[in-house]
């Protein structure tokens, strides 16, 4: 089958920076969760975005990005605003910001459809509502009718879910969906995610800090450091990582049941910014 | 909406606040006609009034009770609007007024109108081009309105449009033919004539009345500019907006149905601000433009030092700011749901 998502030698540079945020990082994605996994400022969202096109002052070099059949390198902004989205779509992090707070939630859900799909204001609603249920909150009427301050982080971040996957993209993004909430709703919030992807079979990148979520959550893992993938591994064998950055990360990761002492702390080497085949 | 307690109790604490305003507004006016360099009874009798005549008006005017008591009289009077008579016109101030802030009020909205109608989104393709040609040319261009001398280019434009285009009415209201030809009801010039079916008059007065105005909005259109640019710039780093672009939506529908929105509230306030200032009277364009407003005869009698009719001045002027801060907190409530 042929993938959802095809990256090659990806880098992309931010206006007025000296030095790119993402350097030479290549993946495919077909119909699978894949998480990327790294360090704060090691160029996780900065992928993400460029696979939306939201980056319009970066320049992006790459041998090949396509998503599906567009090539995401040369397509036109209107070819984009098609294709964003209808096919892929992102989770953003915190529905404190990423809700427009004077509108009501269902309008903007209803929204997301309306943009895509010519039809009447009731039949949008009847589809967010139907959204809503999906996304398992309870009394979707009255929810549609709320505002952003009006409902809790998971509540909320349901219903940025629900935005999201309303039509049927072929591609999420999730970027960190779920470390701007409560630890008591994050799994709720994921095996809802989670069911919904696996059930209309989408492509999902899952942009996380937490490894442990990771491997519950993905098929497949991109390590990140400083804007480059150091390596690329099964989730399964997570725990088999080879790169001594990888290595560092793991033994970083508090564990249940775990010795009490203080968890080792990174000491950054150079060679980490080699990838893994060239330190063997 | 619903009238619940933390309602009615918002509504109660506002009503104190504007009642506690409004006493603070007539101290100052009191305490402003007592400062002033001026001899209210001499004003009143003249130079050469005998001794006796002199002390008469002196108790007339209440000057010999204690400060409290002719603070009292003086709230007296305002509650009954008595502002008694100035002494530059010799009609009663209330009177005055009823001329001259109507004439201010008509020329200060279609400034406003003018003002805001160019400064926004002037404000929001600034912000949208960010440091690109469209948003340095509309920086050159507000800069101008900002900088630029009224009175000098109020000359300058009646030369150009009124003496040699002939584009435009020349100065006052409405040309010198018609003076008088409608009956004054309200002083809105263009209410007044529209009500007596004087449209050739109404003409006349949307002709003198457009370039003060232009001028008057374009300079203020300089800070509504400048201001709508850096409240459009904060929003359009938010999180929502990329949402917004996430679901879809183009560069423009994401400016103006997801920010926009979000600014609203900010953009009534300085636009409220402004127009405020805007009815204190332009003395300048007033001055240029022959026009008889309040700038100018709130001028005129500070000069000659016409107490009565300066305090009730500056009283007015109070109570027009107190009525716009009340009209943008109401606007605030309907523009935010998080304020409901
Ligand atoms: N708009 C921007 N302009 C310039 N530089 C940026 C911009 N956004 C991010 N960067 C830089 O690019 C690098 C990668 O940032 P990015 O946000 O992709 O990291 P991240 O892995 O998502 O981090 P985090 O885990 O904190 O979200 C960082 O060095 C950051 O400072
Ligand atoms: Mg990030």
């Amino acid at each position: 089958m042929d993938p959802v998502l095809d990256i090659q030698r990806l880098s992309i540079r931010y206006a007025g920076a000296p030095a790119p945020a993402v350097r030479d990082v290549s993946f495919t994605l077909g119909r699978e969760r894949l998480g990327i996994v790294g360090e704060s400022g090691s160029g996780k969202s900065t992928v993400g975005r460029a696979i939306m096109r939201l980056l319009d002052t970066a320049e992006i070099t790459a041998d090949r990005m396509q998503f599906e059949e567009v090539d995401l390198l040369n397509a036109p902004e209107r070819k984009m605003l098609d294709v964003r989205g209808k096919r892929m779509s992102m989770i953003l992090q915190d529905p404190k910001f990423s809700l427009n707070p004077i509108q009501r939630c269902g309008h903007q859900i209803a929204e997301a459809y309306r943009t895509h799909v010519r039809c009447s204001k009731s039949e949008a609603r009847a589809r967010a509502i139907a959204m809503l249920e999906q996304v398992h909150i309870r009394d979707p009427e009255r929810v549609y009718d709320l505002y952003p301050h009006e409902v809790s982080g998971g509540m909320g971040q349901r219903v940025m879910i629900a935005m999201m996957l309303l039509t049927d993209p072929d591609l999420v993004i999730a970027d960190e969906p779920t470390s701007a909430l409560d630890v008591t709703v994050r799994l709720q919030v994921l095996r809802i995610l989670d069911g919904l992807v696996r059930d209309k079979g989408i492509g999902l990148i899952m942009i996380s800090h937490d490894l442990n979520l990771v491997r519950a959550f993905c098929d497949r893992v991109l390590i990140m450091y400083a804007g480059r993938v150091v390596e690329a591994l099964d989730a399964r064998d997570l725990d088999n990582a080879q790169h001594p950055y990888s290595r560092g990360l793991l033994a970083a990761q508090p564990r249940i049941g775990g010795t009490r002492e203080p968890l080792p702390v990174l000491a950054r080497q150079d060679s980490w910014l080699e990838p893994l085949e060239a330190q063997a | 909406m619903r009238l619940d307690r933390r309602r009615l109790n918002g509504i109660a604490e506002q009503g104190v606040s504007i009642f506690v305003t409004l006493f603070g507004l007539l101290i100052l006016t009191f305490v402003i006609g007592r400062i002033m360099p001026v001899d209210p009874v001499r004003a009143i009798v003249g130079e050469d009034a005998t001794r006796e005549v002199y002390e008469n008006v002196y108790r007339q005017l209440g000057l010999d009770k204690p400060m409290w008591q002719q603070f009292l009289l003086y709230m007296r009077d305002v509650v009954t609007l008595d502002f008694g008579t100035s002494i530059r016109t010799g009609q009663p101030v209330l009177q005055d007024i009823a001329r001259v802030l109507p004439a201010t009020i008509e020329l200060a909205t279609f400034a406003i109108l003018i003002g805001a109608g160019l400064g926004t989104p002037l404000g929001v393709i600034a912000a949208v081009n960010k440091d690109r040609w469209p948003d340095q040319l509309i920086r050159v261009i507000s800069l101008m309105g900002h900088s630029m001398p009224i009175f000098w280019t109020g000359m300058i434009a009646l030369l150009v449009f009124y003496a040699n285009l002939g584009w435009v009415g020349g100065s006052g209201r409405m040309s010198q033919f018609y003076i008088g030809l409608v009956p004054e009801r309200t002083n809105f010039l263009l209410i007044d004539s529209a009500l007596a079916g004087e449209w050739e008059v109404f003409r006349s007065a949307i002709n003198h009345i457009i370039l003060p105005a232009a001028l008057l909005g374009y300079s203020s259109s300089a800070y509504i500019t400048r201001m709508t640019r850096s409240f459009m710039l904060d929003q359009l780093g938010q999180e929502y907006v990329t949402t917004a672009r996430v679901k879809g939506l183009s560069r423009r529908q994401t400016v103006w149905r997801h920010a926009f929105g979000n600014i609203r509230v900010q953009l009534v306030t300085i636009v409220a601000l402004a127009y405020g200032a805007l009815l204190e009277g332009a003395v300048l364009i007033e001055t240029v433009f022959a026009w008889p407003g309040f700038g100018q005869y709130l001028t005129s009698n500070l000069l000659i030092g016409d107490m009565n009719a300066v305090m009730t001045c500056v009283l007015i002027v109070g109570v027009i700011f107190i009525g716009l801060n009340i009209l943008s907190d109401i606007l605030y409530r309907v523009f935010d749901p998080r304020t409901r």
